[in-house]
């Protein structure tokens, strides 16, 4: 048996926090190896040391047995180490071709790089059209994009992040063959993944790592799901979000024929969209990216205004952004100025137009105290937290304003399963107290234990998921639209 | 783009620097007069007498050249904490002290304090006007005011010029230069120098300013939207185009009152080159000062002094005065990279999830 | 001698004239707007252009008065980069405000230049006179009406300008040094994973664009004027950027401004020949006006790099 990879004794450190300790990974020649953990485990640390991105303090790596140079992209891709990146890294200004060549170091010529990524698009078994912008792309053509940039390189291991976590399960599946395919040609692939049973079916051996270190090795066929959630958890899953036993009342948001145009100019935006939001109950938003569901979101939000039809709603509503960094907080402001963002002239720490800094430092104490917000002081600046704390406090200054609605743009993203759970609990609960609560997610298994009822949103239009729907159905109805786009 | 809530160690921090800055500047000026073979320790002094060495050069020197670098950095530093960068202001002046002189050589019938009111308020109307503008580019077409503002600023010089040899020529119609405004729009003075009430005036705005911009909600939006739009608008529901608006406004305005008040306070008519590039030293005025108007006084008073004893140092030391530009941009750069460093040292993010992305 | 009919050849050795005029007043502009073409398509807004060509303009003069204007253009070359330098390690290397960084060295640009021009010619700075470049007609091409002046009867830096256009555009969209650095540009992390050194490919941009400005003071100096003078580009720098705004950050686009900038500034001595009489200054104001219209017109923003301006 030969080893494509080899990682021995990996150790790295960002500043106080230990990324890996000591972590031993080996793929093999022609397989899929699924790399498992939670986020912040350290596997996707462990994959950018491989591809040379990440310089570890300690260890060694090997490909087809002959040591890397640590810490070089360049020595990495040369021995023919590929990733393929979670968040897409194409330039969105460039064409398809000139991010092919930009990533293989091709010569700028443009019709033989058109020639060659046609080329290689069809031994994958797909089109990609060299000259259009990558901004155009959809999600699943983005991903496509990646896979042939690393091709490019001459890439014959390839490193995939959470290839599948923005895809609808069909499309999941699809990538998924044409990864089995790309091994079958002769490349070796790392599935980086949180999904358990995507491990279980398409890889043949596994790793688990927690914490940094490796608490599980080895063939897929050994191993039951809930052996792998032991192993990345340390414990069984924590238990279920929803607060049994609560009501749902009126109709807080009434949307009848609403549309709403394409907030960045790509997808279809909203079409003439038809849909209720009761008091008390969650409802959970399932789309391919890209399909709408943006533009519904923050026209009840009131953040876009319908171009036609009629929506009536409270005001104001709450509301978590997607992009915490960017829109939930300003990274540079404290704690208690971003707090205290949204406030008008009725905020008790405004007085005739006066702000009580004093106040509102004080209720951004208590803030930080009830919803367990890790941080020194209300002084400290909003992008010194963690992600998950960013997370808890934007939740914090939403659910703070007592609005009847709440509406939460994947608020999971990006963070670990206990402080993922933590969120979604926490709509849940503002739910239970009457509040009505529509949270988009793209991960299917998080809405599921979140929503009460389930809308699709697809090419523009919204669909009623029948009760307790399955993922094959949810996932079809995902996709039933997607030709209108 | 500055952090936070002011607090005193922060004050005292920034002051530390700032003299630190200074210090670095006049070293390097020093060694630069040293090498060219000029006598450094007397060039210095020339400096400090200038600006400092008496109370006529205090007051008439330092202090009245600092009244307009007060009055735009104060507007500058409003505009840039909403993320406006008006580097028109030289322009604004102009316009502002165009319509002054229009204005003050048709009032003489009016009391003193209602023509000099009369005339201030058209000095502001001009750079509201001509800063009106670029706001309507931006809001418009979504041209930056960086290029509008600036681009303003060489049409504004042309007008000065055409007006002194057209409209608002003097009536002999022999210098490029228009007539004396009514002695009733002229800005009282302090007796004995040439210090006028325009320096009440500028501490009085900045102090409003300073006011508006650190102790109001308004002062706090503007702060956000300038920090991040888009953040701004989503979770604080802040209509940024229209704070950037009101902010690039009030700068205009300022920059029209500064060139209102040198025309009543100090020039009494309209020249070609009025201004000495007051417009952008306010700029480097109000970054230095990061942008809190209060500090605006301080920085503006030290940026005057360096220019007003850089005459002295001509006169008795035969030093060039522009080099005190290179100390000025010395200072900037210094504190600048304070900045930088500081800002690497307290900010050590924990990554939430290491090296991704 | 006015009211003459169409096709009259005085007609058109005026308008031969004047375009000549325009060329050259525009090639300056046209050298500094395509290097800050190539520093902001890096990602990186130099505002310190006018520095640039405010010791290039310098450089030239000293160095054309010790040995000609070849050697003049070099000093201004390095001149110019020198400025650059200085601004991509600090603003580019060590992440400070490239706004303010770049006003700063524009004001140190203008006190050192003043200091160094006083220091070696007098308070009076007066007589100084450098040798310039002579005027080369291009066999055959200069008697094409009206263009033959003024695109081949030019001196040397003119031609140089002209040529650089092409060249620029090349290096930007046909070589994979353009490529990588538009990608900085646009994502320095995209790049950063395709392997590009983003830091190195901005300061290289940057010091381009520095040296181009300094190439562009000394067209100022060693192509028209002849000598030089405290602050005589007057604010040029600051042209050439809005032209690289107005062109969209493509080089020719950014030609084709510059032209026009070159056309308007032009149109006074044409209007003068022609014995009409406007105030001059209206002339003066006439291609800021036409830049801020024509800024209006192209919308603004949507061509820029998308990481334009930002720290770091």
């Amino acid at each position: 048996m030969t080893l494509a990879l080899q990682l021995l004794g990996i150790h790295k450190r960002f500043g106080s926090v230990k990324a890996l300790t000591g972590a031993d990974f080996s793929l093999e020649k022609g397989e899929i190896h699924a790399l498992l953990g939670e986020n912040g485990a350290g596997k996707s640390t462990l994959m950018h040391i491989a591809a040379g991105m990440v310089k570890p303090d300690q260890g060694a790596i090997l490909v087809h047995g002959s040591p890397l140079n640590p810490g070089s992209p360049r020595s990495a891709s040369r021995a023919g180490v590929g990733m393929v990146h979670q968040h897409f890294t194409s330039i969105p200004a460039f064409s398809v071709g000139e991010n092919v060549a930009l990533a293989a170091k091709w010569a700028v010529q443009p019709r033989r790089i058109h020639s060659r990524v046609v080329e290689l698009s069809q031994r994958l078994g797909f089109d990609l059209d060299p000259d259009v912008r990558v901004e155009t792309l959809s999600v699943t053509q983005l991903q496509r994009l990646e896979i042939v940039k690393a091709l490019a390189t001459g890439a014959t291991i390839l490193l995939f992040d959470e290839p599948t976590g923005s895809l609808a399960p069909q499309e999941s599946d699809a990538l998924l063959h044409l990864i089995e395919r790309l091994v079958l040609q002769g490349g070796s692939a790392v599935l980086i993944t949180h999904k358990l049973n995507e491990a279980l079916k398409h890889a043949k051996r596994l790793t688990v790592l927690r914490r940094g270190e490796v608490t599980l090795q080895g063939a897929a066929s050994q191993f039951t799901a809930h052996d792998l959630a032991r192993a990345m958890l340390g414990e069984d899953m924590p238990s279920d979000i929803r607060a049994p036993g609560h009501s749902v009342g009126g109709v807080v948001v009434d949307a009848v024929g609403i549309s709403v145009m394409p907030i960045d100019g790509r997808g279809p935006g909203l079409l003439g969209a038809t849909f209720q939001l009761r008091a008390g109950e969650v409802v959970g938003l399932a789309a391919v990216q890209g399909n709408g569901e943006r533009e519904l979101i923050r026209a009840v939000a009131g953040l876009v205004r319908p171009s036609r039809g009629t929506l009536s709603k409270p005001q104001p509503v709450a509301f978590v952004p997607e992009d915490r960094t960017n829109e939930g907080l300003i990274a540079q402001f404290s704690i208690t100025e971003n707090m205290i963002l949204g406030s008008d002239r009725t905020a008790p720490w405004v007085h005739h137009g006066l702000l009580d800094t004093g106040m509102a430092g004080q209720a951004a104490s208590r803030l930080i105290e009830r919803f367990g917000i890790i941080a020194p002081g209300p002084d400290v600046t909003a992008g010194s937290l963690s992600g998950g704390n960013q997370q808890k406090l934007i939740l914090a200054r939403a659910l703070e304003m007592k609005s009847p609605v709440i509406v939460a743009e994947n608020p999971t993203r990006g963070l670990d399963v206990r402080a993922a759970r933590s969120a979604l609990r926490q709509l849940a609960e503002a739910a239970a107290g009457g509040a009505a609560v529509m949270i988009y997610c793209t991960d299917l298994d998080e809405l599921f234990l979140a929503s009460d009822r389930i809308l699709v949103v697809s090419g523009g239009r919204v669909i009623e998921a029948p009760p307790r729907p399955d993922r094959e159905m949810i996932g079809r109805l995902m996709l039933s639209g997607a030709s209108a786009a | 783009m500055r952090s936070g809530i002011t607090r005193g160690g922060e004050v005292l921090r920034a002051l530390f620097f700032v003299a630190g800055a200074i210090a670095a500047g006049l070293l390097i000026l020093g060694a630069g007069l040293h090498a060219a073979g000029y006598d450094a320790a007397a060039a210095l002094q020339a400096l400090w007498r200038g600006a400092f060495g008496s109370w006529y050069a205090i007051t008439s020197g330092t202090l009245v050249r600092a009244i307009p670098l007060i009055i735009i950095g104060s507007g500058i530093a409003i505009a840039f904490r909403g993320g406006a960068l008006n580097i028109g202001a030289e322009g604004q002046f102009c316009a502002g002290a165009i319509a002054a002189t229009w204005v003050g050589l048709h009032v003489g019938g009016l009391p003193g304090w209602l023509a000099i009111g009369v005339v201030l308020l058209a000095s502001t109307g001009a750079g509201a006007l001509w800063i009106a503008v670029p706001v309507w580019l931006r809001l418009q077409f979504g041209v930056l005011e960086v290029i509008t503002t600036l681009l303003l600023n060489f049409v504004a010089e042309a007008l000065v010029s055409l007006m002194v040899q057209g409209p608002l020529q003097e009536a002999r119609g022999f210098y490029p230069q228009s007539d004396p405004i009514a002695e009733s729009a002229r800005l009282p003075f302090l007796p004995g120098t040439r210090m006028h009430a325009g320096f009440l005036l500028a501490i009085l705005l900045a102090a409003s300013l300073a006011f508006l911009a650190s102790r109001t909600l308004w002062g706090f939006k503007l702060r956000a939207a300038g920090a991040n739009p888009r953040a701004a608008l989503v979770s604080g529901r802040i209509q940024v185009p229209r704070m950037v608006a009101t902010a690039l406004m009030i700068s205009g305005m300022l920059g029209g009152l500064a060139g209102g008040v040198e025309i009543s306070g100090v020039s009494l008519a309209l020249f070609q080159n009025l201004s000495p590039g007051y417009g952008f030293t306010a700029i480097a005025v109000a970054l230095l000062a990061r942008l809190q108007p209060l500090a605006v006084i301080g920085t503006g008073i030290l940026f005057a002094a360096l220019e007003t004893g850089a005459g002295a140092m001509q006169r008795d030391a035969g030093i060039p005065s522009v080099t005190v530009y290179l100390v000025e941009a010395v200072i900037i750069i210094v504190v600048l990279l304070v900045d930088v460093f500081s800002r690497r040292h307290r900010n050590v993010m924990v990554p939430d999830s290491p090296a991704a992305g | 001698m006015s009211g003459s009919l169409v096709g009259d050849t005085s007609i058109v050795v005026l308008l031969g004239g004047f375009m000549a005029a325009a060329v050259r007043v525009a090639s300056p502009l046209l050298l500094a707007a395509l290097g800050e073409t190539v520093s902001e398509r890096g990602g990186v807004l130099n505002l310190a252009l006018e520095g640039s060509m405010l010791c290039g303009a310098l450089a030239a003069a000293l160095g054309a008065k010790q040995g000609g204007p070849w050697i003049g253009l070099g000093a201004a070359i390095l001149a110019g980069a020198f400025v650059a330098l200085v601004l991509a390690l600090i603003s580019v290397w060590l992440g400070a405000d490239q706004v303010i960084t770049g006003t700063a060295l524009t004001l140190a640009a203008i006190g050192v230049t003043g200091a160094v021009y006083r220091q070696v010619y007098g308070s009076g700075g007066v007589g100084l006179t450098v040798p310039t470049f002579p005027t080369k007609a291009v066999p055959l091409l200069h008697h094409i009406p009206i263009l033959g002046p003024a695109f081949f009867a030019q001196p040397a830096p003119v031609y140089l300008s002209l040529l650089f256009i092409p060249l620029i555009w090349a290096v930007l969209f046909r070589s994979r040094w353009g490529l990588s650095l538009r990608a900085c540009g646009e994502s320095s992390s995209s790049a950063a994973a395709a392997g590009v050194r983003v830091r190195s490919m901005r300061a290289v941009g940057v010091i381009m664009s520095g040296a181009m400005g300094g190439l562009g003071g000394a067209t100022l100096v060693l192509a028209q004027v002849g000598t030089f003078a405290e602050r005589m580009t007057a604010g040029r720098g600051f042209v050439a950027i809005a032209i690289v705004v107005l062109g969209r950050w493509n080089p020719l686009w950014v030609a084709a401004g510059a032209l026009l900038f070159g056309v308007l500034s032009a149109l006074q001595y044409l209007f003068q020949a022609k014995g009409i009489a406007l105030p001059y200054q209206l002339f003066m104001m006439m291609p800021y006006l036409v830049t801020l219209l024509a800024l209006a017109g192209s919308r603004g923003r949507a061509a820029a790099p998308a990481e334009l301006g930002r720290a770091g």
